[in-house]
C-alpha cells in the first residue's frame, strides 16, 4: 500500500509540477527561468498588456473559440437526438465515424485539411481553423450531449404534444431545459478545447495567429519567456475555471432528472 | 357469437385498422366501436399490439390502412396535439423541472383564460385526484402513487372527449395498485369521460372495465363484457389469458338447433345449448370442452348430491388459507385438471393420492372447435 501511495503522489507531481512552475517564475523579478527565484513582481503582467500582437492574437482565439464551440454543441445537439431518439440505417457506422477524431492524431486531421483547403484554392485564415477545430470538439459535445438526452425520458415530448403543443415549442419548453446543464457544458469544454489547441491552428491559421500559435512564436526569443509565462498562468486559471463550470453544470443536470451520475470526463 | 356492442353511442370508431412497421404486421384490421362514457380495456400479453394501438388513437402513429373517428371526426391527418385525447404514460412523464402546479397547469399554456382562472382549475384537479396543497412541490420529489395522480390530474384538466390510459399501474406495488384500481374506477364515473386503459393484468381488466377487448398478436380476439369474457371465451387462448380454465379432450354432436351432445373425455355424456359455444360450432373439427376450477367441487364423505359427478385422484394440493386448489386426475384423461374449494368451516383438506368425487355442472361447460 506504501509504494502505490508514494507512486501516486509522485505521478501527480510529474502531471502538475511544470504547470506549478508556471506563476512561480511569472511573478519571478528574472529574465532567466531558472532557481534561486530573484523577488516579486508584477512587471511580466504589466508588459502582458502592451503587446498589441499578442491581443489581436487574443481576440482571433476567443472569436475562433466562440464560434467553434457554438457550431459543435449546435451539431452535437442534432447528432445526439438523432442518435438517442431514431433508428435509421447505418447509424453505428455513422456515430462512429463522428466520434473518430477523438483518437485520430491531430497532426494527421491538420494536414489533410490544409491539403484539400490548397487544392480547392482556398485562402486560409479564421473560418479554416473553426472548420478544423468543430471537427475536434464535436465528439465531446456529442459524448456529453448523448449523456444528456440518454437519461431523458422519450414520453415527455410527447406528453407535452398530447398537451396541445407542437413539436417545436415542447422542444423548446421540455427537451431543451432539461438538456440545457448538457449543452453549457458542452459550449464549455468545446470552447476551451479550442482555445488551448495548437497544431491545427498552426497549419490552419494563415496570417492572424492564434494565442497558442503566437506563444510558441516568442518561445524563440529569451528575454520573453517570463511574459509567456505569465500569460500561460492567465490561461491555466482560465481554463480550470471553465472546465470546472462545465463539469458543475453536467452534475447539477444529472441531478435534476434524477439520473445516476454516470461520470463524465472529470 | 357477436362481440358485444358498446352501451352508448360510439364516441371512437375503429374501421379495419392496419398498422405495418416495415415488414412487422402490428394492427391485423382492428374494427371496433367504444362507447361515450364507457371504461374499455385494451387487455394481452405483451407485443398483441395493444399499446401500439392506444397509440394510433393518441395521434403518436399513424394508421397504415383503415380509418379511426373519433367524435365523428375523421383522423386521418389530425396530429396528437389537435386529438380531443389525452394521455396518462406507463412512465406518467412528469415533467421534472415544473412544479407539481406547472405540470398540472401544463394544457392551459394555450387556453384562452386569465391567470387566476387557470389557477383554480389546476387547484380543482389536484384536488380530483386528493393532493390539494400540492402544486408547489417540485415534481421530482413526489412518490409513484402521487406521480400518477399528477399524471392524471394534468391529463384530465383539458376535459378530453378520452382518456388513454398506458399501463398506468403497473409500476405501482401491488397494495397502492389495487387501491389505485378502484378509485380510477370511481375518477371515471366521476367525470363521465371514456377511459381506454391498456393492460396485460386480466385481473385488473376485469375489475375496472365495462367492456375488455383481448388482443392477440394484432388482433382482437374477443371483445365483450367482463363477466361474458370469463363464462363464454371464444377461443381456448382467450379461456387460458383470462383467469384459470381446464381443457378436456371432448367429441360434439349437434342434434337440433338449440342441443349439442358433447361427450368430453372424464366427464362423459352432457347436452349442452348453443351459448355454450362462443365460438361458433363447427361439426367434424376436433374439439374440447373448458371448465373454470371454481364451477365444480370436490365432494367430502357422505356428502350426496343431484349434480353430475365424475371420480379421480388427487395429484397435488395447494392450501391457501381461504381456498384450497386441488389438482384432480379424473379417470381417463391424461393431464390432471384444477379445482379450488373454499376452506368453509368444518371441511376437511383432502391429502395427497385421495380418491376423490368432482361435483360438475353441464351448464358450466364451454365448448371449444
Amino acid at each position: 500500500m506504501k509504494t502505490l501511495r508514494v507512486y501516486a503522489i509522485l505521478y501527480l507531481c510529474f502531471l502538475y509540477a511544470p504547470i506549478a512552475l508556471l506563476p512561480i517564475f511569472a511573478f519571478n523579478d528574472g529574465t532567466i527561468i531558472a532557481f534561486p527565484l530573484r523577488g516579486f513582481t508584477l512587471e511580466w503582467f504589466r508588459e502582458l498588456a502592451e503587446i498589441p500582437a499578442l491581443h489581436e492574437a487574443v481576440g482571433n482565439s476567443l472569436m475562433i473559440a466562440v464560434f467553434s464551440s457554438l457550431l459543435a454543441t449546435v451539431l452535437g445537439i442534432c447528432a445526439a437526438r438523432a442518435g438517442t431518439r431514431f433508428e435509421f440505417p447505418g447509424k453505428k457506422g455513422i456515430l462512429g465515424l463522428i466520434m473518430l477524431p477523438l483518437v485520430l492524431p491531430e497532426i494527421i486531421v491538420a494536414v489533410s485539411l490544409l491539403v484539400v483547403l490548397l487544392q480547392l484554392g482556398l485562402s486560409l485564415g479564421a473560418w479554416s481553423v473553426i472548420l478544423g477545430h468543430v471537427l475536434i470538439c464535436m465528439p465531446f459535445s456529442i459524448a456529453i450531449l448523448n449523456a444528456s438526452f440518454q437519461s431523458l425520458d422519450v414520453a415527455l415530448e410527447e406528453a407535452a404534444i398530447d398537451l396541445g403543443e407542437t413539436r417545436l415549442s415542447s422542444f423548446r419548453l421540455i427537451t431543451l431545459p432539461l438538456v440545457m446543464p448538457g449543452i453549457i457544458s458542452s459550449l464549455l469544454i468545446a470552447f476551451t478545447i479550442s482555445l488551448d489547441e495548437f497544431i491545427i491552428a498552426f497549419f490552419l491559421t494563415g496570417t492572424e495567429p492564434t494565442l497558442p500559435v503566437y506563444l510558441w512564436g516568442q518561445l524563440r526569443f529569451p528575454q520573453k519567456i517570463p511574459v509567456v509565462m505569465a500569460l500561460g498562468t492567465l490561461l491555466v486559471v482560465a481554463s480550470v475555471i471553465l472546465l470546472t463550470l462545465a463539469e458543475y453544470f453536467r452534475r447539477r443536470g444529472a441531478a435534476r432528472t434524477g439520473q445516476a451520475d454516470s461520470g463524465g470526463f472529470l | 357469437m357477436k362481440d358485444t356492442p358498446a352501451q352508448s353511442s360510439p364516441i371512437i370508431t375503429l374501421e379495419n385498422v392496419e398498422k405495418y412497421y416495415g415488414d412487422y404486421h402490428a394492427l391485423r384490421g382492428i374494427s371496433a366501436e367504444i362507447g361515450q362514457g364507457e371504461f374499455f380495456s385494451l387487455l394481452g400479453p405483451s407485443g398483441c399490439g395493444k399499446t401500439t394501438l392506444l397509440r394510433t388513437i393518441a395521434g403518436f402513429e399513424a394508421l397504415s390502412s383503415g380509418r379511426l373517428t373519433i367524435d365523428g371526426r375523421d383522423m386521418a391527418g389530425v396530429p396528437a396535439n389537435k386529438r380531443p385525447t389525452n394521455m396518462v404514460f406507463q412512465s406518467y412523464a412528469i415533467f421534472p423541472h415544473l412544479s407539481v402546479a406547472e405540470n398540472v397547469g401544463f394544457g392551459l399554456r394555450r387556453a384562452p383564460l386569465s391567470k387566476a382562472e387557470k389557477a383554480r382549475a389546476v387547484g380543482e384537479a389536484l384536488e380530483m385526484v386528493g393532493l390539494a396543497g400540492y402544486g408547489a412541490r417540485a415534481a421530482h420529489a413526489l412518490s409513484g402513487g402521487q406521480r400518477q395522480r399528477v399524471a392524471l390530474a394534468r391529463a384530465l384538466i383539458l376535459k378530453p372527449k378520452v382518456l388513454l390510459l398506458d399501463e398506468p399501474l403497473s409500476a405501482l406495488d401491488k397494495k397502492l395498485r389495487e387501491q389505485m384500481q378502484l378509485e380510477l374506477r370511481r375518477l371515471q364515473r366521476q367525470v363521465g369521460i371514456t377511459f381506454i386503459l391498456v393492460t396485460h393484468d386480466q385481473e385488473e381488466a376485469l375489475i375496472m372495465s365495462d367492456r375488455i377487448a383481448v388482443m392477440f398478436e394484432g388482433q382482437i380476439a374477443q371483445l365483450d363484457a367482463p363477466q361474458m369474457l370469463y363464462r363464454r371465451p371464444v377461443t381456448r387462448q382467450v379461456g387460458e389469458f383470462i383467469g384459470v380454465m381446464n381443457f378436456l379432450p371432448a367429441r360434439a354432436t349437434m342434434t337440433d338447433q338449440d342441443h349439442i351432445e358433447v361427450e368430453a373425455s372424464g366427464l362423459g355424456r352432457a347436452v349442452i345449448g348453443p351459448d355454450q359455444v362462443p365460438g361458433g360450432f363447427h361439426p367434424g373439427q376436433t374439439a374440447s370442452v373448458g371448465i373454470r376450477p371454481e364451477t365444480m367441487s370436490i365432494l367430502f364423505a357422505g356428502e350426496t348430491t343431484d349434480r353430475r359427478v365424475a371420480t379421480g385422484i388427487v395429484e397435488d394440493r395447494a392450501y391457501y388459507g381461504d381456498m384450497t386448489y386441488y389438482e384432480v386426475r379424473l379417470e381417463g384423461v391424461e393431464r390432471p385438471m384444477t379445482i379450488s374449494m373454499k376452506n368453509l368451516v368444518g371441511r376437511p383438506v383432502l391429502d395427497r393420492g385421495a380418491e376423490a368425487r368432482v361435483a360438475w355442472d353441464a351448464g358450466s361447460l364451454v365448448l371449444f372447435a
